[in-house]
């Protein structure tokens, strides 16, 4: 790779371990036990034996100076390329030891690796990696912490995904449902039938008084067509188009994400996920129960 | 507590995401990012609400494996994926399975769910009566 950004990505990780300014206070009592009180962590174990949680090491120097590490330069860079949209994806931590009160931490930050550019859910975008390590007065590691973000680039803003469902009075309330994290199934008022799609009149009882339950979100993969050609504006090409059984009684249509498409199967269970398009609509998505 | 008595499926542990608590858990752990605290901010960078900070799900799956082990177990490790943001008014709620148990090593599948999907899931590796 000799683009800009991986040739950055590449110096700095060549800076190796760059250490930062040490924690302004040492593991303190005071500061234990509140984030044990937030916690709501009933465990004796920590002001007992004058040790700190350990998911606490970067608490102690959260309030450090801020230097600059060899991450940030990395960071502004995909921000100047346009991947302004940050979400962090990983968060791995070893303990060496846990830290005891009185002694100072100090962290070192080393950057490890890029890649990308790679599509995802959120838009096209770049994994980053670090590496933060907290020593103790003696150079020793006390914890390590394997963080890593996907800087995307954010769907235009405003522009709308090009494929808009039609809302009508008969449909209004499934939308709504998907912007609120609900899948909302018709519900005939009087006899109490699910439909789905939604219709103005109940085929088992001829009512036309309806209202809606809202399903579990849970189903199986009954159908489905993997649609290879021709493209389909707003769509990566290929994609899933499955009928998905619910255990309400209902089918209904949608697309299998998140699952490489030869492990996609008749039979397996899916859970629903909601996917904003644009500023107005979401969809309500299937991905693998497992995922 | 022995091997034998060790259950393999952990105690669910159901925490209802106030606005108390994502606020005072991010300011325990000295995160002061308006998006986890000012309900305003966080909806004007797209966010339903204010929502959990990663600091407080690592202290959280922490507590959740912790309040099953024990308070001689010894963590050594914590792996988590994050997934889907934890929003003031969401439930998150923790499961977890045993996945090995060698030489006083246990290794466990931590998943915690909110309404929207999985928020974290990830091992915790801890000792079962170790030196902290």
């Amino acid at each position: 790779m000799t683009d800009p950004l991986h040739e950055l990505a590449d110096k700095q990780a060549a800076l190796g371990e760059v250490r930062g300014a040490p924690a302004p206070d040492p593991v303190n009592a005071p500061m234990i036990r509140h984030w044990l009180a937030a916690m709501g962590d009933a465990n004796p174990v920590y002001l007992e034996q004058g040790v700190a949680p350990p998911a606490m090491a970067q608490v102690w120097t959260m309030d450090a100076p801020r230097d600059r590490s060899p991450v940030d330069d990395v960071l502004a860079a995909l921000d100047d390329a346009g991947y302004t949209g940050v979400v962090a994806t990983d968060c791995g931590q070893t303990y060496h030891r846990y830290a005891r009160l009185g002694e100072r931490l100090t962290p070192a930050t080393r950057f490890t690796d890029l890649a990308g550019p790679k599509r995802t859910a959120l838009g096209v975008g770049f994994f980053a990696t670090w590496n933060v390590t907290w020593y103790d007065e003696d150079h020793r590691p006390v914890a390590e912490m394997l963080f890593r973000v996907l800087k995307f680039r954010p769907p235009e803003v405003g522009k709308p995904y090009p494929l808009q469902p039609a809302v009508n009075q008969d449909t209004a309330f499934f939308w709504e449902g998907a912007k609120q994290g609900e899948l909302r199934i018709q519900r005939c008022a009087d006899c109490g039938a699910l439909r789905h799609p939604p219709g103005p009149m109940c085929p088992a009882c001829r009512s036309t008084a309806r209202t809606h339950a809202v399903a579990t979100g849970r189903g199986t993969l009954h159908s489905f067509v993997v649609h290879h050609h021709p493209p389909v504006p707003g769509r990566e090409l290929p994609f899933v188009v499955g009928v998905v059984e619910l255990p309400e009684g209902v089918r209904i249509v949608g697309n299998v994400v998140d699952c490489p498409i030869e492990k996609v199967e008749v039979g397996m269970p899916l859970r629903v996920t909601f996917r904003p398009m644009d500023d107005r609509l979401v969809l309500p998505l299937w991905t693998p129960e497992e995922a | 507590m022995t091997p034998e008595t060790l259950p393999e499926t952990l105690p669910e542990l159901a925490i209802d995401l106030t606005p108390t608590l994502i606020v005072s858990t991010a300011l325990a752990t000295r995160d002061f990012t308006p998006v986890h605290h000012d309900p305003a901010i966080a909806r004007a960078q797209g966010s339903k609400d204010i929502f959990l900070n990663i600091l407080t799900t690592m202290g959280l799956v922490e507590r959740f494996v912790t309040d099953w082990a024990g308070p001689r177990a010894v963590i050594e490790r914590v792996d988590v994926r994050l997934g889907v943001p934890a929003y003031a008014g969401d439930r998150l709620t923790f499961g977890g399975t045993v996945t090995s148990r060698a030489g006083g090593r246990v290794t466990v599948r931590v998943h915690g769910r909110v309404s929207l999907g999985d928020h974290a899931t990830g091992t915790v590796t801890l000792k079962e009566d170790g030196r902290c």
